[in-house]
């Protein structure tokens, strides 16, 4: 009893977000997530302050751990000073040292985000790039986007000197030096270690499901997979 | 008493000497916005701003998705603070707002656990040999175009009123939730009553919008995009507060976060498509702008130069109404003056762009 909220009780966002709930409910009420899915930050907040070591191994493994979209609109409500999204997200770094979040599917999404977010800091110095968001897989992004990427350095040239080459400026390519001192960071910190984490889990779970490692075709599974059960009605 | 409250959320901004720390989605998606703020600060208003092309992400996409550890990422920020120290700044703007609540963030982590800034300070070290200080102050860009607005007021060549009706604009303003939500005694008016956009609209002559979804989050929820499976959430957020602001008839939307200007406007392209809802006057969708593209209007920039032409929700109806003379042919020229096409017609920006650019054939 307590094992998980003890390494829960590690992180300094569980010292900062959960010291005593009433279990009011406000939380919920004003969460963009519950609204959507079958979610509620009010129950699984409940839980972990219960201890119940069985219980948060239920939502380590669970899909609702996964729903939260991190807005932070919980923190200024609650009325004990408790911020939901700050337990979630210590949550969701338990998950995946443990490696429970293969055991759900948005959990198992992890890797999908890994690869292309994770890729871009590592391999570029930024989140996000204007080719990482392709037409292919962001039809949302609207025909006007599509003759951006079709003219990108026209278009960029014009509001920048050094798109994709070097110099200050925007979408510049950042120096070999800084992407050393970067990837040296997620080295001391952990960050790369968790990486890899993230990767081991994941081709575990990919041969379990019958896939030959987790490469692209693991990959488009847990990108676009929604078995339709996460949404309220 | 309510003076008293209303002056806690009064924040301290720099007044000059900022070091600029970029957006990984405003260069993206608004390269023109960040081109023109810095412009504003350095032509318009004098003030002095400088960056170092050695700062990269704070890597908060990928911290808000989980990927990221806490510990990584106060390493990254605090060689931010390094490059800022070593530039000879002490103040500190983002241009993104979920840098800005990760800054924030981790100042405010140091504070309460002062552990973690050691532990930081060696990590850092240990991994490039720097060291830093904390700045003396911490602002959102909008902070700074906000703390000048009257300054922008007073030379300004465009107000936020009709043209042909002499009536103020009707401007919805959307605060990104880690702006204020996060420490709201860190953001213009808390996170309640956020003014750092109301006040620019109101000192620039249009008149704010409120309606019931307002503080609502624009549904980008980090992972709930990034994923495609999980996009549902993101535009049925985004959907919410278009259908709870359009019966109020906003003339346009503008945000200080430059993903919930690019969801608030894609995804009414994606709503059209799907659904053939359109939610502005005249069967058009509603123009979502910066707080850097509106800023620039209001000094005379013109809309092309500010990148307006990266909106998928045409702007041309907007301009017009602000009698804004521009050259709708210029709207498909890129640089050194290359004609580049226009692009596929869509539900959201028919008869806005192609056809002006034929008539002048």
């Amino acid at each position: 009893m307590g094992k998980y909220y003890d390494i829960l009780m590690q992180d300094v966002r569980m010292r900062e977000g959960l010291s005593s709930c009433m279990n009011c409910g406000v939380c919920t009420g004003v969460c963009p997530s519950a609204e959507f899915y079958h979610y509620d930050p009010r129950q699984i907040v409940s839980i972990v302050q219960s201890r119940d070591d069985e219980a948060i191994e239920e939502i380590l493994r669970s899909e609702a751990l996964w729903y939260c979209g991190e807005c932070m609109s919980c923190r200024p409500r609650c009325p004990r000073g408790n911020t939901p999204g700050y337990v979630i997200q210590a949550l969701r770094k338990l998950s995946q040292s443990e490696g429970f979040f293969v055991e759900s599917e948005k959990g198992r999404q992890q890797l999908a985000i890994k690869r292309v977010i994770g890729g871009s800091i590592l391999g570029e110095g930024f989140c996000i790039y204007p080719r990482l968001v392709s037409p292919e897989l962001h039809p949302e992004q609207g025909p006007v986007w599509k003759w951006i990427l079709e003219n990108d350095r026209d278009i960029y040239g014009q509001f920048t000197p050094v798109y994709r080459t070097g110099g200050e400026g925007a979408l510049r390519k950042v120096d070999e030096e800084t992407m050393g001192e970067l990837h040296r960071i997620f080295e001391v910190s952990g960050g790369k270690e968790f990486f890899e984490r993230i990767e081991e889990h994941s081709e575990r779970k990919a041969r379990e499901m019958g896939y030959d490692g987790a490469g692209d075709d693991y990959f488009m599974d847990v990108y676009t997979s929604n078995n339709g059960s996460h949404t309220q009605q | 008493m309510k003076g008293a409250s209303w002056k806690e959320y009064q924040k301290d901004i720099a007044d000059d000497g900022y070091f600029y720390v970029r957006s990984c989605i405003r260069q993206n998606f608004f390269p023109g916005s960040e081109k023109a703020f810095l412009s504003i600060l350095r032509n318009d208003l004098g003030k002095d701003i400088g960056e170092d092309l050695k700062h990269t992400s704070c890597t908060g996409i990928g911290y808000h998705t989980d990927i990221v550890p806490l510990e990584t990422i106060m390493t990254v920020v605090a060689r931010q603070f390094a490059l800022m120290g070593e530039a000879g700044y002490e103040n500190l703007t983002s241009s993104c707002i979920t840098s800005f609540g990760i800054y924030t963030e981790m100042l405010e982590t140091w504070h309460e656990f002062p552990e973690t800034e050691e532990r930081t300070r060696e990590y850092l070290y240990k991994a490039t040999g720097r060291e830093f200080k904390k700045p003396k102050n911490v602002a959102h860009t909008s902070d700074v175009i906000y703390k000048h607005r009257e300054e922008i007021a007073a030379k300004s060549k465009v107000r936020l009123v009709n043209a042909m009706t002499g009536e103020p604009l009707q401007v919805v303003e959307h605060i990104g939730c880690h702006y204020a939500k996060l420490f709201p005694k860190k953001g213009v008016g808390g996170s309640e009553f956020p003014y750092v956009l109301a006040g620019m609209i109101e000192s620039w002559g249009g008149q704010v919008l409120d309606y019931p979804e307002r503080r609502h989050c624009c549904g980008f929820g980090f992972r709930n995009y990034l994923v495609q499976a999980n996009r549902g959430f993101s535009i049925a957020n985004s959907q919410k507060k278009l259908e709870s602001m359009s019966r109020y008839r906003p003339d346009f939307i503008v945000t200080n976060c430059p993903g919930c200007a690019m969801f608030l406007d894609k995804w009414q392209y994606t709503i059209a498509e799907m659904e053939g809802s359109i939610y502005g006057q005249d069967g058009k969708g509603i123009p979502v702008l910066t707080y850097e593209e509106m800023a620039g209007l209001v000094l005379g920039y013109d809309p092309w130069a500010l990148g307006m032409q990266m909106h998928q929700v045409a702007v041309e109806p907007l301009l017009d109404k602000l009698g804004i003379d521009y050259d709708p042919a210029a709207k498909y020229l890129g640089r050194n003056g290359k004609y580049m096409g226009v692009p596929d017609q869509g539900a959201v920006n028919m008869n806005c762009t192609s056809q002006p650019y034929m008539r002048t054939l």
